[in-house]
């Protein structure tokens, strides 16, 4: 398969990995396992698909899972009212089954005619059982349909990216199958980079000012939620609309509800840096 | 291949699996790992499957790798001194004989036997593995047969990041933060149907249909909701003061999570008496026997604190630790009350478990179940609150 060129992926011009994450990558890839993706909020988990998706000139194809998904709706769907419908007023032939068999997101990936990158997006967001119900699917890449008596097989395992929130717990039998990999907050250089990336041509002194502000406040442990490497982008961006002189960063924490986004954290922050200074 | 490193791994409380182990097997077939540091990495994103284990996996790298480089590096060490005819001037008469009539194999053979019979870092000396020794093997000996293992060769290596252990903070045995105890609290559930009949009962309707010939029959339901109802109880001030972080965190944990059917809390000091308190300053007082007459008996009952006291607040009357308390009934027999009313309660000691020796925490724990104020302990006693009785 894979194993001539181990080292596939090494990060998009427009995402920052290191070398772990990269490692887990590309052990995944020539494992053909799905790779399971935590951390914070933030920190780009979702991103790291299409980082793959672009970095490998592959087809991504997301699937975001939401509290009421199904696996089975990852797989095929049977329309069975638009075949009732038809049975009754339209004029297709409703005896073949096959035109109301839609498949899903994770049956696309199956039958697309060259690998692509499959995401499954905050698989922790969906019932328990949901993972346990995939499993077979996931080690094989294939499953049947009773409907049409055909099984549906993979043409190349696409490349499987899996995130996870930790809301909920995924069982056992699923974590087994699965590489993990846990992505920790950027070091304050590992940031550097990333904030490069997204703006290339940002002034040094405003670089350093809004990190050291930024992880300043990261420090603080009383607010319900850091701000996270997605809020400095936007923090940083409109520090650059907004015209605010670097020297002033620091000292005014201007536009500081793009980095705060609870009541509570912003009110802590303004009884605690605020009121200190005056 | 390593198979004590996996035995390593489970003395340490991660839980490796037998399918990781023989897809970490199938990755190293496949000849992907140059040195230690990928090693590191791939058994990790292949054995690890929670950030809660990586310090342990971190510990257990180190207890198993401590000093030792991979072998390819230590190889080619030893056939690059081997090479250089200098360093065997160095070697006295017995020496010499001894090396010169083994060959490469045999001398890393003898290179391991070594390392097994070796079970700790060792510097000086003249046989075992280790730093600044004469033996053959090691490294900053002035013996330039110092095959040198490990040491400062550039670049971090991945002993050395196992050894930086950065995921502590990240263990299910130490608490972290509010969003965490948030998500214990969640499995703090029982759900039931109640309310108003205002979900569609799909299975119902699709039946009452069939039967009505095709036409719509709607079908309704009574949607479930959480039915648990939760009284905390915590323990402030004196000896909780270090603690008091934590108690924070559990409680906004606790106030944030909005699948409570219900939610009390009140503060006490050191022991229940006949008052609880509705602030930390404990100046609203609510009778205590109010609240065993008010509160149904299947709230779940949340107590926190250290349970160490003089004993004699505990089981004397006039014991309290605020004098003008003047409590007729000791506190024990409240606690009593307490334990007696609600089915389901437990006790949260924020204090390492080691002291819980102390005669007052004894004598609490026999009464409610009692667990440490950590992740793990939480889930536990969470999971005690929902069982059925």
């Amino acid at each position: 398969m894979e194993k001539d060129n181990f080292a596939q992926f090494s990060g998009s011009e427009d995402y920052v990995t290191s070398e772990p994450l990269r490692n887990a990558v590309n052990v995944s890839i020539a494992l053909g396992r799905p790779l399971l993706i935590r951390g914070e909020a933030g920190t780009g988990k979702t991103l790291l698909a299409h980082s793959i998706a672009k970095g490998l000139e592959k087809k991504l194809i997301t699937w975001n899972v939401k509290s009421t998904t199904k696996a089975q709706e990852g797989l095929y769907v049977y329309d069975t009212v638009q075949r009732l419908n038809d049975s009754r007023f339209g004029d297709k032939n409703v005896s073949d089954i096959k035109q109301y068999i839609k498949l899903g997101k994770m049956g696309q990936a199956f039958i697309a005619p060259e690998k692509v990158v499959l995401l499954i997006d905050e698989v922790d967001k969906a019932d328990i059982e949901f993972p346990n119900d995939l499993l077979n699917e996931l080690d094989e890449m294939s499953f049947y349909i009773p409907e049409t008596n055909e099984t549906v097989s993979a043409i190349h395992r696409p490349i499987t990216v899996i995130t996870s929130n930790a809301e909920k717990e995924l069982p056992d039998a699923f974590l087994r199958r699965c590489i993990f990999h846990y992505i920790e907050f950027p070091t304050p250089e590992l940031m550097e980079e990333i904030v490069r990336v997204h703006f290339p041509d940002i002034k040094d002194s405003l670089l350093s000012e809004a990190l050291k502000s930024f992880y300043k406040l990261r420090d603080v442990d009383d607010f319900r939620k850091k701000p996270s490497t997605s809020e400095l982008i936007d923090w940083i961006r409109a520090l650059i609309a907004g015209g605010i002189p670097h020297e002033n960063v620091s000292k005014q924490m201007p536009f500081i509800g793009t980095l705060l986004k609870k009541e509570s954290d912003y009110d802590f922050f303004v009884n605690n840096f605020v009121s200190r200074r005056r | 291949m390593f198979t004590d490193f996996f035995y390593i791994l489970r003395q340490n409380k991660v839980p490796v699996s037998l399918v990781e182990w023989m897809t970490l097997m199938e990755a190293l077939a496949k000849g992907h790992i140059k040195n230690l540091d990928d090693f590191y990495f791939l058994a990790r994103a292949i054995l690890v499957k929670s950030e809660a284990y990586y310090d342990q996996y971190d510990v257990a790298f180190q207890q198993y790798f401590q000093g030792v480089e991979a072998p390819e590096e230590i190889a080619g060490q030893v056939l690059d001194w081997l090479k250089d005819p200098l360093n065997r001037l160095f070697l006295n008469e017995e020496e010499r004989a001894k090396f010169e009539g083994m060959d490469f194999d045999e001398l890393i053979k003898e290179l391991e036997e070594r390392l097994k019979e070796q079970t700790e870092q060792h510097d000086g000396g003249g046989h075992w593995i280790g730093r600044g020794g004469t033996s053959p093997f090691g490294h900053s000996g002035y013996h330039p047969a110092g095959i040198r293992i490990g040491g400062q060769s550039g670049g971090r290596h991945a002993v050395q990041i196992a050894a930086e252990r950065r995921f502590k903070n990240y263990r299910s045995d130490l608490t972290l933060d509010v969003r965490q105890i948030g998500m214990a609290l969640k499995k703090l559930r029982q759900l039931r149907r109640t309310g108003l009949e205002d979900e569609l009962d799909l299975e119902g309707t699709i039946k009452a249909t069939a039967k009505n010939a095709g036409d719509l029959d709607f079908i309704w339901q009574r949607s479930r909701k959480n039915t648990v109802k939760l009284l905390l109880l915590m323990d402030v001030g004196g000896s909780m003061e270090p603690f008091a972080k934590l108690c924070s965190q559990l409680f906004s944990a606790a106030h944030s999570s909005t699948h409570f059917r219900d939610f009390q809390y009140y503060y006490f000091h050191n022991c229940i008496y006949d008052y609880l308190y509705q602030d930390v300053e404990r100046v609203d007082a609510v009778s205590t026997l109010h609240l065993l007459h008010t509160l149904e008996s299947d709230y779940k009952v949340l107590l926190v604190g250290d349970a160490r006291m003089g004993p004699w607040e505990l089981t004397e009357r006039y014991g309290a630790i605020n004098y003008y308390e003047r409590n007729e009934i000791p506190g024990i027999l409240w606690l009593k009350r307490i334990r007696d009313h609600f089915s389901h309660s437990v006790w949260l000691n924020p204090d390492d478990p080691r002291f819980w020796i102390h005669p007052t925490v004894q004598i609490i724990g026999k009464l409610f179940p009692m667990y440490s104020l950590t992740l793990g302990g939480l889930e536990q006693a969470v999971g005690k609150l929902v069982v059925a009785k």
